[in-house]
C-alpha cells in the first residue's frame, strides 16, 4: 500500500514537472479547471453542521470551471488522509476543504506537505503561520455572532425567563455559544437565564431527547443547542409545547409553531473567495475569520415563536452586529464567581477562542 | 440535593425507563428468541437501523405509522430469514454472518434512506396516562407509546409458550440439542430460520419505535449502538424473556440519570453518569454471571457457549 502511493506521487510529481516545464505558468493556471475535493465528517443532509457545508458546495457546483467532489460521513482518523489522497490522485482535486475540527492534525497538515502544491483548507482556527505548511489554511465563522441574536429574540420570547442549551462538547466554541446566547437574553431581559445539559457526543439522538426533556421539566420555555444534528432536539422541543432556537442550519420546517430563529453560516461566502481566487490563478488566502461584518453568517427567518418586540430586537442586533458592536463587555463573572472579562472585546479578540467559562447566569459546568 | 430534586430525578428515571427502553426490548425479546433456538444473530443493530428507515419512510409514504411499524417489522423479517438461511449452509459460522448483516442492514438503510432524512413523517401517539396527576412533569413521564406495552405483553407471553406450547418447547430443545430435536424428527435449520426471522422482525419493530416514536426522527446517527447493548442484555438477562423487559427498563432508567442530574443543577461529572447504564450493566453481569446457574440458563447449542 505504501509502496504503490509513493510510486503514484513519485508519477504526479513527475507528470506536474513536465507540465510545469512544457507550459508558460500563467497559461497553465489560467486553464487549470478547479476540481474541489470536499469531505465531511457526517451525512451532507443532518440538519446542521455537514448540511451547512453541503448547501454552500452546491451554490459552488453551478459556478463554471468548477468541479466539486464530495465525501461523506469521513471519520476523524487516517481514513481522512486516504479520502484526501484519492481525491488529489485519482480525481486531480486542487482544493481539498477539510470540514471537520479533528481533520486537522496531523491529517491535513500531513497531505498537505506531502502534496505542495495541492490547497488545504481547513473549517476551524487552527492553521499556524509559523508551523504548519503555506498551501494549508483555516476558515472560521464565529457563530457565536448568530447565537447572540437567538439570545436576544429567546430573551423576549421566553415567559419563565429560562433558557434551555443542549451543548455537546465543552471546547471553545460550544462554550461562546452559549455564553452569547446568555448575553444576548440579559441585553433584553436582565431575568434571563441560561441552562445547559452536556450530552458529551456530537451526536447521540437519544440523548439529546432525553436532555431536552430533562430542561423542560426544569422549566425552560425556550430550547436551544449545539450538536451536530439539532433535528432531534428541535422537534422534540416542538412537541412538547415550547419553542426553540436553531443552530447550524435552518431548522423552520421542523417547528412551525415554536421555531424563533437560528444561528446559521454562510460558507458560501468563503467558498466563493476560494473559487474566485483559483479562477484567477491568484493565491488563496491562508486564513478567513468571518462573522456578521462580512456576510459570513445569518439567522434564519423568524418563527411563530417569535414575539413582534423579539422579530424587532433581533434585526436590530443583527444591525449592531454588523456595525462590530461588541458581545462581550466587561465587567463579566464566570458562574463561579471569577472576573474572566474585565474591559470590552473585539468580536474577533484572539483571546476568545481559548474561551473555558460558563458566565455567570449559565446554569452549568464544564466538567 | 432536596426532596425536591430527587424526586425530579426519580420522575426523569422513570420517564427515561419508558421512554427509552422499548427499543431494547423488543430487540432483546428477538435475540432472546433467536438465542432459544441455538443461535446467535449479532445483525440485530442492522435490522433495528433498517427497520427504523423502513417505518419512517413507510410512514411517510403512507401516511400511517402503524403501516410503517409493520413494514419495518417486515423488512427485519427478511434480513433475519436471509441470515437463517445463510446460517444453514455448511461450515458458516453464525457470528460472522451476524456481523455482516450488521454492516448490510445499516448501509442498505442509509442507501435507501437518504430521500427520507428531510421530510417529517407522521410519528406515532403516546397514551397519555398521567394526566389526570396535574402535574406536567409527571404527566410527561407517564406518556406511554403502546408499543411499549406490546413489548410487555410480548414478553409474558413468550415466558410461558416457551413453558407451555408445543413450538415452544421445540424451539427450547432445538437450542438445547440439536441431536434430540433431530432424533424427534424435527428440522432443526427449519426451526432456527423461522426463529431467527420472528427475532429480526422484533428487532425491525423495536427500529421503528426509534424514528416514529422516540426520539422520533430519522436520520444516519439515530442509533446508538441500541441493537449491540440489546444483544448483550440478554446474556444478562440469562434467556428469560421477563427479565430482558427488566433488563431494558434498567438500561433506560440509568440513561436517564446524565441529563437529569444536570438539570438540577448537579453538572459535575457528566461524563461519568452519562456512562451510567454501561457502569451498570458490567456491575450486574459480574455479580450474576459468576453463578453456576448462570451457565445452565444459557442454551446448549449457541457456538458461544459449545
Amino acid at each position: 500500500m505504501t509502496s504503490m502511493l509513493s510510486r503514484r506521487s513519485l508519477l504526479k510529481a513527475g507528470a506536474a514537472g513536465l507540465a510545469a516545464s512544457a507550459l508558460p505558468l500563467g497559461f497553465a493556471r489560467a486553464q487549470t479547471p478547479i476540481v474541489l475535493g470536499a469531505v465531511y465528517v457526517g451525512p451532507r443532509d443532518d440538519f446542521g453542521w455537514n448540511q451547512a457545508h453541503a448547501v454552500a458546495m452546491d451554490i459552488l457546483k453551478q459556478v463554471p470551471g468548477v468541479t466539486v467532489i464530495e465525501e461523506e460521513k469521513v471519520p476523524e482518523t487516517d481514513a481522512v488522509a486516504q479520502s484526501m489522497e484519492s481525491m488529489i490522485n485519482l480525481d486531480g482535486a486542487n482544493l481539498v476543504l477539510a470540514t471537520s475540527f479533528g481533520y486537522y492534525n496531523p491529517f491535513v497538515v500531513e497531505t498537505a506537505k506531502k502534496y505542495p502544491n495541492v490547497q488545504f483548507r481547513h473549517a476551524a482556527p487552527l492553521w499556524n503561520e509559523a508551523t504548519d505548511p503555506k498551501n494549508a489554511g483555516s476558515y472560521f465563522c464565529y457563530l457565536n455572532q448568530a447565537h447572540y441574536v437567538n439570545g436576544v429574540a429567546a430573551g423576549l420570547s421566553t415567559t419563565s425567563n429560562k433558557i434551555g442549551f443542549v451543548a455537546a462538547k465543552p471546547i471553545p466554541s460550544v462554550l461562546s455559544n452559549i455564553n452569547s446566547v446568555l448575553l444576548g437574553a440579559r441585553s433584553v431581559n436582565p431575568a434571563a437565564t441560561v441552562q445547559v445539559i452536556f450530552t458529551g457526543e456530537w451526536s447521540m439522538p437519544v440523548r439529546e431527547a432525553e436532555a431536552a426533556n430533562a430542561l423542560i421539566d426544569a422549566g425552560c420555555d425556550v430550547i436551544t443547542c449545539h450538536v451536530d444534528g439539532p433535528k432531534v432536539v428541535v422537534e422534540t422541543a416542538e412537541t412538547r409545547g415550547v419553542k426553540s432556537c436553531g443552530h447550524n442550519a435552518s431548522q423552520a420546517p421542523l417547528a412551525p409553531k415554536g421555531f424563533i430563529t437560528g444561528a446559521e453560516y454562510k460558507w458560501e461566502t468563503i467558498y466563493k473567495i476560494y473559487a474566485d481566487a483559483l479562477a484567477k490563478g491568484e493565491a488563496l488566502p491562508n486564513f478567513i475569520a468571518g462573522g456578521y461584518h462580512n456576510d459570513m453568517l445569518r439567522n434564519s427567518a423568524f418563527g411563530a415563536g417569535a414575539s413582534p418586540e423579539a422579530v424587532k430586537a433581533g434585526e436590530a442586533a443583527i444591525e449592531a452586529l454588523k456595525a462590530g458592536k461588541p458581545i462581550y463587555v466587561g465587567p463579566l463573572k464566570d458562574n463561579t464567581g471569577k472576573l474572566v472579562i474585565e474591559g470590552s472585546m473585539d468580536n474577533y479578540d484572539p483571546v476568545l477562542d481559548g474561551m473555558n467559562y460558563l458566565l455567570e447566569g449559565v446554569v452549568g459546568s464544564i466538567t | 440535593m432536596t426532596g425536591a430534586d430527587l424526586f425530579i430525578v426519580l420522575i426523569a428515571m422513570v420517564g427515561g425507563a419508558i421512554r427509552v427502553s422499548t427499543p431494547f426490548m423488543f430487540v432483546a425479546l428477538g435475540e432472546c428468541l433467536t438465542e432459544k433456538s441455538g443461535r446467535i444473530n449479532l445483525g440485530h443493530e442492522g435490522n433495528l437501523v433498517l427497520g427504523a428507515m423502513v417505518a419512517y419512510a413507510g410512514s411517510y409514504t403512507t401516511g400511517s405509522p402503524w403501516l410503517g411499524v409493520l413494514m419495518a417489522g417486515c423488512a427485519g423479517l427478511v434480513l433475519g430469514a436471509l441470515h437463517g438461511w445463510i446460517c444453514k449452509l455448511p461450515k458458516v459460522n453464525d457470528i460472522a454472518v451476524g456481523i455482516a448483516f450488521m454492516s448490510f442492514g445499516t448501509g442498505l438503510a442509509f442507501f435507501f434512506g437518504k430521500p427520507y432524512i428531510q421530510p417529517s413523517a407522521p410519528r406515532l401517539e403516546a397514551i397519555p396516562l398521567g394526566d389526570w396527576t396535574g402535574n406536567s412533569s409527571i404527566a410527561q413521564a407517564l406518556q406511554v407509546n403502546p408499543l411499549f406495552f406490546v413489548g410487555i405483553a410480548l414478553s409474558v407471553f413468550l415466558w410461558w409458550a416457551f413453558r407451555n406450547m408445543r413450538w415452544g418447547l421445540i424451539l427450547r430443545m432445538t437450542g438445547d440439542s440439536a441431536a434430540s430435536a433431530k432424533a424427534m424428527g424435527v428440522s432443526v435449520d427449519m426451526v432456527r430460520l423461522l426463529a431467527t426471522a420472528a427475532g429480526g422482525f422484533l428487532a425491525g419493530v423495536g427500529g421503528a419505535f426509534l424514528s416514529l416514536y422516540y426520539p422520533g426522527s430519522w436520520n444516519e446517527g439515530l442509533s446508538s449502538g441500541q441493537g449491540l447493548m440489546a444483544v448483550a442484555l440478554v446474556i444478562f438477562a440469562r434467556w428469560d424473556p421477563v427479565r430482558c423487559v427488566f433488563a431494558a427498563l434498567l438500561f433506560g432508567a440509568a440513561g436517564a440519570i446524565g441529563p437529569s442530574l444536570q438539570s438540577i443543577g448537579i453538572s459535575q461529572g457528566y461524563y461519568f453518569f452519562n456512562a451510567a447504564p454501561y457502569i451498570l450493566t458490567l456491575f450486574i453481569m459480574i455479580a450474576s454471571a459468576r453463578s453456576k446457574s448462570a451457565a445452565r440458563e444459557a442454551p446448549g447449542e449457541l457456538s458461544i457457549v459449545k
